[in-house]
């Protein structure tokens, strides 16, 4: 019976083709919307995770404040870290393998006639070497020129472009707001990260030089830590709060005003964000199934109506109402299952190119792709359902009767 | 009326079938009692709106009596519920309808085997069952024809074909040749009283045409929604003042 039901309806459904396209194209739509919005926003937290982890999973960052990621509840008031405290770490702590200072600001660059708004990035060599970023023209910081704080920087690739085009820039000076500061290296190139951001659009000085001749103060906003090989990054964690707590006189009763935070914790923070940004996005996509079951209704409602007679001759020759009911239903459902495999075709196709310009990677999930087809089915009956009533309902004289 | 001694396969007991309400009440059907035997040919006449289509659709459980009672092998259908009354229309009836009422852009056989489908039977009998049903109103090789490739006598040969593949006990045709042109009316009715021998079938039909009338063994004349005559065919003219008693023209 059920079979036959199906053929009945997939041949109602061809008898006028354009027709059931026009109806199931709001269903086409929500299930493309949502399958692409789910598969692009999959690929970019993938991205993410991916890319922190690349600066790899061995790594700490430690900032002043509670929440160092999130807004700052303490409006930014907590007491900022020392170039002194970099190098406590780094003596209390032997399962420490480097600890870097990181200080940032954007500033214009300024080179002859080119200009080119860029971040500024304070440290020293031991971050380049824990995040494994070589230089590959001129050379990197010398102890004394750490030691000192001298105006010198190393260019990302970027910037290089931007200022100099194809020109050698080691050796020159660049202008960085009202800082003048000799060119000695360029980076490797790294790429945009996963949040589109250009990583080469960065200028490199030595921290000291930064902190007194761009931020002003002798402040560190960020400590970089890499733990030593075949120690546990959670354990050193633990210890590592222990050391802030004492170095920073932290009572027993006190809260931490510092945060530690490893590279885990990272990535599912900004995972996070991305996955309710698609989730809101999806839900957007969401209401277009909903139109596009009021859409099936309709027509459904237009086709009990059109074939009352048939429905009459049915009843007539022994069809009980629910028979009538299910073949109704099953047309409906039939015909947003239709719209659902057609979107999900246009959604893992739309999902493919929107991951190749964002370049994040294209993961389709069947899951997804699953749960898309079941809520096109769920569409259809629960749109379905009133209209089939409608139709089992008939009096079968009056709809015999019917022109 | 044939007394066998059998209980009737259909008995009306003064049925009445009232539409609307109060001073728009319509009393279609005023106290309508008959049996039917089974085996027999009987036809409704009757002016329009006597009631005799309102009695047919009683008959065939397509209406609901406002009151009465109706025994169909003994069970009082005016107490089953509509899918009941589906079922009952499945096993033990099939219709023949004045337009035809055949599926349009689906084939003969399709149609024919429309009764089959609720029935439950597999494919394979289905088909057997469908173009058995055609070959035997004729229609051999105008299985795969729609209706609209047929004509007026062809396609009410497809209904009848339809309302006989279920292997129904009673037949009920509703003006089965008014559509048609004497010819094939006459055609369509030696087609009925064939069949009617050759399966032992019980025909109900309601017709105002005389000459079809006539091949039917019994005669039931309505007016008013009542029964004004019922007896065996009379030889003498059906006309309505013939069929009232009392009445002089």
């Amino acid at each position: 019976m059920i079979w036959e039901a199906l053929k009945l309806a997939v041949k109602a459904i061809f008898r006028n083709t354009l027709r059931s396209f026009l109806t199931v194209l709001g269903i086409v739509i929500g299930v493309a919307a949502v399958i692409a919005m789910v598969t692009v926003g999959q690929g970019s937290s993938d991205r993410v995770t991916a890319d922190v982890e690349s600066l790899g999973t061995n790594v700490l960052i430690v900032q002043p404040g509670k929440d160092a990621m999130g807004p700052r509840r303490d409006g930014g008031q907590a007491r900022p870290f020392g170039l002194k405290d970099v190098e406590t770490i780094l003596t209390e702590m032997p399962e420490v393998e480097t600890a870097a200072p990181i200080g940032s600001r954007t500033l214009t660059a300024v080179f002859g006639n080119e200009n080119h708004a860029t971040q500024v990035l304070g440290t020293d060599n031991r971050y380049l070497r824990a995040t494994d970023w070589p230089v590959v023209m001129g050379r990197g910081f010398t102890e004394s020129e750490e030691r000192s704080g001298k105006a010198v920087c190393i260019l990302g690739e970027t910037v290089r472009t931007e200022l100099f085009g194809f020109a050698d820039p080691v050796g020159e000076t660049i202008r960085l707001g009202t800082l003048s500061c000799d060119v000695i290296g360029v980076l490797e190139a790294k790429g945009a990260s996963s949040f589109g951001s250009d990583q080469d659009e960065i200028v490199v000085m030595p921290i000291r030089a930064f902190q007194r001749r761009v931020a002003g103060n002798t402040n560190v906003s960020m400590i970089f830590v890499a733990v030593r090989d075949g120690f546990s990054t959670d354990d050193v964690k633990l210890e590592m709060e222990f050391l802030l707590r004492e170095m920073r006189r932290i009572g027993p009763e006190e809260e931490d005003d510092f945060s530690v935070m490893d590279m885990k914790q990272l990535a599912s923070m900004l995972t996070g964000i991305n996955n309710v940004l698609t989730g809101l996005l999806s839900a957007v996509a969401a209401v277009s199934l909903l139109v596009g079951g009021i859409g099936i209704m309709n027509i459904m409602l237009v086709s009990v109506t059109e074939r009352t007679r048939e429905i009459g001759i049915r009843l007539a020759v022994g069809a009980q109402g629910g028979q009538v009911l299910m073949q109704f239903l099953v047309e409906a459902v039939v015909l947003s299952l239709l719209g659902g495999v057609l979107g999900s075709i246009l959604g893992l196709a739309l999902a493919a190119v929107g991951a190749q310009m964002l370049s994040v990677p294209f993961t389709p999930d069947p899951l997804v792709v699953l749960m898309a087809f079941a809520f096109s089915a769920l569409v259809g009956v629960v749109f379905g359902f009133f209209p089939a009533r409608r139709a089992a309902r008939l009096d079968p004289i009056e709809a015999l009767r019917h022109q | 009326m044939a007394d066998t001694g059998m209980p009737p396969l259909i008995r009306l007991e003064d049925i009445t079938r009232i539409y609307g309400t109060g001073e728009a009440e319509v009393r279609a059907l005023d106290g309508v009692s008959f049996d039917i035997a089974a085996g027999e040919f009987l036809a409704i006449m009757g002016p329009s709106g006597s009631g005799k289509s309102t009695a047919m659709n009683v008959v065939g459980c397509l209406d609901r009596p406002t009151s009465g009672h109706y025994f169909f092998n003994g069970v009082d259908v005016a107490g089953l519920t509509r899918d009941q009354r589906a079922l009952l229309r499945r096993h033990y009836l099939g219709f023949v309808f004045q337009g035809f009422n055949l599926l349009p852009r689906t084939t003969a056989l399709e149609n024919v085997e429309l009764p089959l489908i609720y029935k439950g039977m597999d494919r394979t009998e289905r088909l057997h069952r469908a173009r058995e049903a055609l070959r035997l109103v004729g229609l051999e090789g105008r299985e795969h024809h729609d209706p609209s490739e047929l004509s007026g006598g062809q396609q009410q040969r497809v209904a009848i074909a339809r309302a006989l593949s279920g292997a129904p006990e009673v037949v009920l045709a509703d003006e089965p040749t008014g559509n048609l042109d004497t010819k094939t009316s006459l055609e369509i009715m030696a087609l009925l009283v064939r069949l009617r021998q050759e399966r032992n079938l019980t025909i109900v039909m309601v017709t105002h045409e005389e000459d079809m009338a006539r091949h039917a063994d019994r005669l039931i004349w309505m007016v008013d929604g009542k029964v004004a005559h019922d007896g065996p065919m009379p030889d003498g003219p059906l006309h309505g003042a013939a069929m009232v008693p009392g009445v002089t023209s």
